[in-house]
């Protein structure tokens, strides 16, 4: 049965190129582009425009890569990054329209399709792809500078056509106009003609003061699509004569099929195939509830000698045991354990953070078409560039034969960023495996994403640290023990250093507490339990620890904890600056209602600067409402303020629910948790109100879709202190009688 | 084989019996707005009315709804479903907006029966419904919105 991937392979390549089947795909692929509704008014061959681009003869972004101006004087930015809710397709097109002085009414957004070369993420080096809250920074200058060469593009096609000096015309809100002459035309007017005009080398970008949307408010570009059920995602995208799969992964992580028994399967009403394929068994049929059912109905041996049988708690049992002995350094300032030893106060506090499934709301899917020599791709694809390659390999085809329609994602949290592309591999393996016959779409189940799933990784946190007599740090270590997320991905060469994932330590080995004795090392464990980068990834856990055991040092130094921290942040005045200005906002040090009470916490992430105060009530029985979020973000300059605010007000909420409700556990190898019910997110009942304020900035634009999450756990902890006396060192917080409300 | 008025049309149903409305709407009838999040009556995101309740699809058998008047996202209409999607454009509540359909529909319910709900009957009719982006202030705030638009 195991053969069979390679027998398929073989098929599918050796199918003649030619012949009915051959001119019908090319049909369905010209009738594609025809229905994306791309009318391509400025565009040119790009190969020779990029050729001098990149020899600098030619303006330093090519406008044609990123923008297309319809004769209906629609503009359409092509997004190379995934819109997963962060807003990147409303961001990237605000910086478009900037400088292209368009009206924001006539902009439009969709995913640019997989290029490594035109889409590049700036940040990430040779990789199409998003995250570490990447879109908007690496992006910034380029897509200003695309706005501005089209912009010169269409001065220059209104000169010519009007016969007057380019310098003399003026562009506003769409119209292109010439005030001597009273000569006006729209873009679309223009686009044929400026799609002819070669764009200055070198074009001025605005003035910061003159800018009339950076900074201002655009409504998203999504909104009425999303509001109105019209938005497609890759579960609504369907081909004629598609198949679903649903499928049957190993119990245990690593265990492999021994045998099986498909009869059942195979009678159920709709189910056209039962396939063995390297990730399982796929049960294939005419839409979702045959193969739900399918595979439901599969009788399966699974050989669990290569599995992952340990459960969770033995596994932190052996990471305490790990944590008595010294791990890889990855920061040692001073003499830490000099300072330690001659220190008039030492604490120590150990910290437990478990498992956790990201659980889009849309569950992973990947819709795939395999043609004689290609291999067309729909779904939410956050590494265009891995996705392609690792379908290129499975196929046997070359990355360019791989085509990928990136489609809007029901949210990802880091989900669809996987460094071995299991979402897409998965489903080219299915697509073959019944010989490319039929267009096949793989959905998973909830219980798929939460039980066969990748995971933040689970971790054990020891810190220990030292006062002064006169209540100063001059100690602190910090000590990591917990699974890579990077080990043997294609990320770990840049990103593994000196054996240290630099993942575990983010936001530990960075603290920016002036602190003269300072250590964090590292111990990573040879766990089989698949793991993920989560929304904010390294500093999910290290904000945590760090600034729940900084509170505790606070109180034992006898010094208010905003104080305490400020006193250390005198070479950190981003750091600084937003810490003052929560605690200003909401009212630090001022009397509480009765029954109230309030926490603080501080993280960098991503480059941006983040401090929440949160302002909680705990009732008799141990039900915590968190009521408000007081958040100061400095990301720099803020492209869409509304939008920055939205995603601090998802950060709290998503670390909210994790805090509160959220562990994966393993019991025998096998995920307890199964769906909503047992793996909890926050609903609007546990919703805090939240205020946001943004730092006036004019420094280059950082991230917003991850830094809201890091601090709102330390800041509800430190609240819980302050109200109940208790320290909650181990999340979530529903292990210790404290649930949501 | 089930006979069920769907967005004002009357359709026969091929599906067999016990399929989930949710499964018989997106694909055998197209009709894709209404999504799949949890297939357990947990999440919210497949919600529909039926004779104008809001319903979970993804657990609600077809033969269940025989003879009812379902209603989806894609024509849901009246006074409140006009003042709903108006105020959540308006805040741009949506972030990757998977679940919004769902949210949409129990909003719409919510302000059919109750023209002006407090924030409490707001978390009793919207908490079964799930945002992973945690979009729930904008929620509330574009209920209170909606419900200030049907007053005006």
């Amino acid at each position: 049965m195991l053969t069979g991937l390679k027998e398929s392979a073989a098929v599918a390549a050796s199918r003649p190129t030619t012949g009915p089947e051959a001119s019908r795909r090319q049909f369905l692929k010209a009738s594609a582009v025809a229905g994306t509704g791309l009318i391509i008014g400025m565009t040119l061959p790009l190969g020779n425009k990029l050729a001098r681009a990149a020899t600098g003869g030619a303006a330093a972004v090519d406008p044609n890569a990123f923008i297309r101006i319809a004769p209906d004087n629609s503009v359409t930015v092509l997004i190379k990054h995934i819109e997963f809710g962060q807003g990147a397709f409303t961001g990237l097109s605000t910086l478009v329209a900037e400088e292209l002085d368009a009206d924001w009414g006539q902009m439009r957004a969709e995913h640019a399709p997989a290029n490594a070369a035109l889409y590049n993420n700036l940040h990430w080096g040779p990789m199409q792809g998003t995250g570490g809250s990447s879109s908007i920074a690496n992006a910034y200058m380029q897509m200003r500078q695309a706005g501005a060469a089209a912009r010169a593009m269409l001065v220059m096609a209104a000169a010519e056509l009007w016969g007057v000096s380019p310098k003399d015309i003026a562009v506003a809100k769409g119209v292109v106009s010439h005030a001597a002459s009273g000569k006006r035309a729209t873009f679309g007017e223009l686009a044929d003609r400026a799609a002819a005009m070669e764009p200055p080398a070198d074009i001025p970008l605005k003035d910061p003061a003159d800018f009339t949307l950076i900074g201002k408010h655009a409504p998203r570009l999504d909104s009425r699509a999303k509001t109105r059920g019209e938005a497609v995602y890759t579960i609504d995208k369907s081909l004629p004569g598609m198949l679903t799969a649903v499928l049957a992964r190993p119990p245990v992580f690593g265990a492999t099929v021994k045998s099986f028994d498909d009869s059942a399967a195979r009678a159920v009403p709709g189910v056209t195939d039962v396939v063995v394929v390297p990730r399982g068994i796929a049960v294939l049929g005419k839409g979702y509830w045959a193969a739900v059912n399918g595979r439901d109905a599969l009788d399966i041996d699974w050989d669990e000698s290569t599995g992952e049988t340990r459960g969770s708690a033995e596994m932190m049992a052996e990471y305490k045991t790990l944590a008595d002995q010294p791990g890889l350094m990855a920061r040692n300032d001073g003499a830490v354990e000099d300072a330690l030893a001659s220190a008039a106060k030492v604490l120590e506090a150990d910290y437990e953070f478990p498992f956790l499934a990201h659980a889009p709301m849309e569950p992973l899917d990947c819709l795939v078409q395999l043609g004689p020599d290609s291999c067309e791709i729909w779904t939410g694809s956050q590494i265009p560039t891995v996705d392609q390659g690792a379908a290129a390999a499975i196929a046997g085809l070359k990355p360019e034969q791989v085509t990928i329609h990136t489609l809007l994602a029901g949210g990802s949290f880091g989900r669809r960023a996987t460094p071995n592309a299991d979402m897409v591999s998965e489903a080219v393996t299915v697509a073959m495996a019944i010989g490319g016959r039929a267009p096949v779409k793989v959905v998973w189940t909830r219980e798929d994403d939460i039980q066969v799933g990748r995971y933040r990784p689970m971790y054990f946190h020891r810190l220990r640290a030292g006062l002064d007599d006169q209540g100063n740090l001059i100690g602190w270590h910090h000590r990591i023990v917990g699974q890579s997320i990077l080990r043997n991905t294609p990320f770990a060469d840049f990103l593994i250093k000196n054996g240290i994932d630099q993942t575990s330590v983010e936001g530990a080995n960075n603290l920016p507490y002036a602190i003269p004795n300072l250590a964090v090392d590292l111990h990573t464990t040879d766990v089989a339990v698949p793991v993920l980068w989560w929304r904010a990834v390294g500093s999910t856990h290290t904000a945590y620890s760090a600034e729940a055991f900084l509170d505790e040092l606070a109180e034992a130094a006898g010094r208010d904890p905003v104080e305490f921290r400020l006193a250390m942040l005198k070479d950190h005045p981003r750091h600084a600056a937003v810490l003052k200005l929560a605690a200003e906002k909401a009212g630090w040090g001022t009397p509480l209602p009765q029954g109230r009470s309030r926490g603080i916490a501080l993280h960098e992430s991503f480059n941006s600067y983040v401090a929440q105060v949160a302002e909680i009530s705990v009732a008799g029985d141990g039900q915590i409402k968190v009521e408000k979020v007081v958040c100061a973000v400095d990301c720099g300059l803020a492209v869409n303020p509304d939008q920055v605010k939205a995603q601090m007000e998802g950060g709290i909420g998503y670390g909210l629910g994790a805090i509160l409700h959220d562990a994966i556990t393993l019991d025998g190898g096998r995920v307890e948790q199964s769906n909503f019910h047992d793996y909890q997110s926050l609903r609007i009942n546990e919703m805090p109100e939240v205020e946001v304020h943004i730092m006036p900035s004019a420094e280059p634009p950082t991230g917003v879709g991850e830094p809201g999450v890091p601090p709102i756990g330390p800041a509800v902890a430190n609240a819980v202190y302050a109200a109940t006396g208790r320290r909650i060192r181990q999340l979530p917080m529903a292990l210790h009688g404290l649930t949501g409300a | 084989m089930a006979r069920v008025l769907i967005n004002g049309e009357e359709r026969q149903i091929e599906a067999a019996p016990d399929t989930p409305l949710l499964w018989v709407l997106r694909d055998e009838l197209g009709l894709t707005g209404t999504k799949f999040g949890c297939g357990a009556g947990l999440c919210g995101a497949c919600t529909v009315h039926v004779d104008g309740v809001p319903v979970r699809s993804c657990s609600t058998a077809i033969e269940d709804v025989e003879g009812s008047a379902v209603t989806t996202i894609e024509a849901v209409d009246g006074r409140a479903a006009e003042a709903v999607q108006a105020a959540w454009e308006k805040l741009d509540v949506v972030q990757c907006g998977y679940c919004q359909s769902g949210q949409v529909m129990s909003a719409i319910a919510l302000l059919s029966e109750n023209r002006k709900p407090t924030d409490d009957d707001i978390d009793a009719a919207m908490e079964g419904n799930v945002c992973r982006c945690a979009t729930y202030v904008r929620i509330r705030a574009a209920i209170h919105e909606a419900a200030k638009i049907m007053e005006g």
